[in-house]
């Protein structure tokens, strides 16, 4: 399992690279100039410079090696040394941001926490709804309980978070005030007031993706229980005259999770990647919005930089679901 | 076997059916049987004549819906089990009657050892703590021949090949010394050598721990090889029944004759075409009103379209539910 880990990392750093190159030569291509948004009253010459200053003057290859080089080096140990506080950033250049001309990597820092907290919760709440949904839907399948769940679900599979969000908004914040719209940032939780106040902003974009996490995860967790209950085991584990919670909350479940907790694992980039509209309707200034607005600017650093933690997340959590499969799964040796 | 024992398990008139959109199915109809302490029962018949699901039956292992024991009393020891609440099913399931499956490749659980798959009965049953379980769960390897029992008992049913398997699930069945072992074709999904070997370990554990078995089957000879007494089902009814040599050498129902004609027998000339019996088994609709196996039996005659016959003696220990006399060849 081991060398089977580290034959896989070996092989997800050309992976890595091939992405790398590829988002920075697609937006490196992409139409649009980082100073299309300046005043037109800047002269040409002057417009020259200030591209020649933000490093466009150099051949695209030398522009690739040195994103690369501070994107695997520079900024990681800034973004270390932001959230730990030791003293181990490099000197020598960054990557920034067009837009803001600070390090996109310090801007990142900044943004993660919200999504974390908002995003994150809403995954981790989807999950604990969506398995004991998934459980009893399976165990007592086509009751009303089923038939409800599977309407609820194929509802918040099949309805976009940009409506239910929207609803949600209508319904809570504007009909009924229980709610905040809006997220704010800068609210610092200090006492048990600006904690509640903390969870009243937060439930809305958590409960927003949770139901739609949860539709996703539950129908899942039901096909496998489903698959498993019938399986001949389950017949032995009732004939050792087992109580059936144990039959199905041990045996049934145990084999159940097997899948369900790798399309988890590989369902946690879509944290980052899936929330970016969420963020947008609550106004949660996160890594989602982060994106966006540096996609309006065309501010290529912040969009090549956000797109491959991206892709990193992906290529990492895909190697998790699979590591733990195995783990999961006592049949399956990679070795 | 003494002969007048009181049976440890009594099976009376027995009726299960599944209920299903197009109607109920009588899968199981009126059987009756019994088994003394320490006999082995064999059960015959092909594919879908009720066998398994009548063992079922008995303790509430069928799917419910669709299936429903409708009628009938199953006597352990004394006590009806069909009265019993499913709390009361659960504590005999695996503690006086123990189960063999058919396909030892999938009724083990593929995420658990297979040292807590035995050890759970004994620990759920017997209250026992996990020490003096693992000790007993290495005794019941060692008893069903799986060696260095100690250390496989951390090994997962996929460390096991299929008659190893079986292996542990016969261990498993006998975990809490039952009175009724129950195998459903233990030794159907296993090639013929370890089928041999397994029989051989029942044979021989019968002996030494001196439990009821009853042993379901569609091989003929595996039945002659160790059952005391014999019932051939069809159609979800029991057509004959008595003492394995007495069925063998003088079968009465003529279901049981063509089922004998079908075993290939190395003595005789090479046969161009294996036998087999003619046309498909019922799929029961209905109560039936007539016999079962009217449409594929040659002595067929008009009352058996109008009757279902009743199981009537024949000899010693030894009845047959048909109205043909084998012995004179004429309607009785």
């Amino acid at each position: 399992m081991f060398t089977y880990t580290l034959r896989r990392l070996a092989f997800a750093v050309p992976t890595v690279l091939v992405i790398s190159l590829i988002v920075f030569l697609m937006l490196d291509m992409a139409p649009g100039d980082p100073t299309a948004s300046l005043p037109l009253t800047i002269p040409p010459e002057v417009r020259e410079q200030i591209r020649a200053a933000l490093g466009l003057g150099e051949p695209v290859i030398v522009r690739y090696f040195r994103w690369l080089q501070m994107m695997a080096v520079t900024e990681p140990l800034h973004m270390i040394a932001a959230a730990t506080g030791w003293d181990i950033a490099p000197a020598g250049p960054r990557i920034l941001s067009w837009q803001t001309r600070s390090p996109v990597g310090d801007i990142i820092i900044q943004r993660i926490p919200q999504t974390l907290w908002v995003v994150g919760l809403g995954y981790l709440f989807g999950i604990l709804i969506a398995v004991p949904i998934g459980v009893i839907s399976a165990y007592k399948q086509y009751s009303w309980f089923d038939q409800i769940g599977t309407f609820v679900s194929m509802v918040g599979f099949s309805v976009p978070t940009f409506f239910t969000g929207v609803v949600f908004i209508l319904i809570f914040s504007v009909w009924l005030g229980w709610f905040p719209s809006m997220y704010d940032t800068t609210l610092r939780v200090t006492d048990w007031d600006s904690f509640m106040r903390q969870v009243r902003q937060i439930v809305m974009p958590v409960a927003v993706l949770a139901l739609f996490n949860a539709s996703q995860i539950s129908r899942f967790m039901r096909a496998s229980m489903l698959d498993n209950l019938n399986q001949d085991y389950v017949r032995t584990a009732r004939a050792k005259g087992l109580r059936e919670q144990t039959v199905v909350l041990v045996h049934v479940l145990r084999n159940s999770m097997i899948p369900v907790v790798t399309v988890i694992a590989i369902g946690i980039p879509t944290v980052f990647t899936g929330a970016i509209i969420t963020e947008q309707i609550f106004r949660v200034n996160g890594l989602g919005d982060a994106l966006i607005r540096a996609i309006y600017v065309s501010d290529w650093p912040m969009v090549q930089t956000i797109t491959f933690i991206f892709a990193i997340l992906i290529v990492l959590f895909n190697l998790i679901a699979d590591v733990l499969y195995g783990i999961l799964d006592p049949r399956i040796r990679y070795d | 076997m003494p002969d007048g024992a009181v049976p440890v398990l009594d099976v009376k008139n027995l009726k299960t059916v599944f209920r299903t959109r197009a109607g109920d199915i009588h899968a199981v109809n009126s059987v009756s049987f019994s088994l003394k302490p320490g006999e082995l029962l064999g059960v015959v018949g092909e594919s879908g004549s009720g066998k398994s699901v009548t063992m079922m039956s008995l303790l509430g292992l069928l799917p419910s819906p669709p299936a429903e024991v409708r009628e009938g009393e199953v006597l352990l020891s004394g006590r009806d089990l069909l009265k019993a609440t499913p709390e009361g099913l659960r504590k005999v399931r695996g503690r006086e009657v123990g189960f063999v499956f058919q396909d030892p490749m999938t009724s083990l659980n593929p995420v658990f050892t297979v040292g807590f798959q035995i050890m759970e009965p004994l620990r759920k049953h017997m209250g026992m703590d996990r020490k003096r379980a693992r000790d007993r769960a290495v005794e019941l390897l060692e008893l069903v021949g799986i060696p260095d029992a100690r250390r496989r008992l951390k090994d997962f049913p996929h460390q096991f090949s299929g008659g190893m398997r079986q292996r542990v699930m016969i261990a498993i069945a006998l975990a809490c010394d039952p009175k009724v072992l129950i195998a459903d074709e233990p030794t159907t999904a296993l090639d013929v050598t370890i089928q041999a070997q397994i029989l051989e370990l029942v044979k021989e554990l019968r002996q030494r721990l001196g439990m009821a078995i009853i042993w379901i089957t569609h091989d003929l000879g595996v039945i002659a090889g160790i059952a005391d007494r014999v019932a051939v089902m069809y159609g979800g009814q029991i057509v004959e029944h008595g003492p394995v040599r007495e069925v063998f050498a003088d079968a009465a129902h003529p279901y049981t004759r063509a089922l004998l004609q079908t075993v290939p027998k190395l003595r005789e000339p090479r046969a161009d075409k294996l036998r087999v019996i003619e046309g498909q088994p019922p799929i029961l609709g209905r109560q039936p009103t007539a016999c079962p196996f009217r449409a594929r039996c040659p002595h067929v005659f008009d009352r058996c379209h109008r009757e279902n016959p009743p199981r009537r003696p024949i000899g010693n220990d030894h009845d047959t539910a048909c109205f043909w006399n084998h012995r004179t060849g004429n309607p009785i």
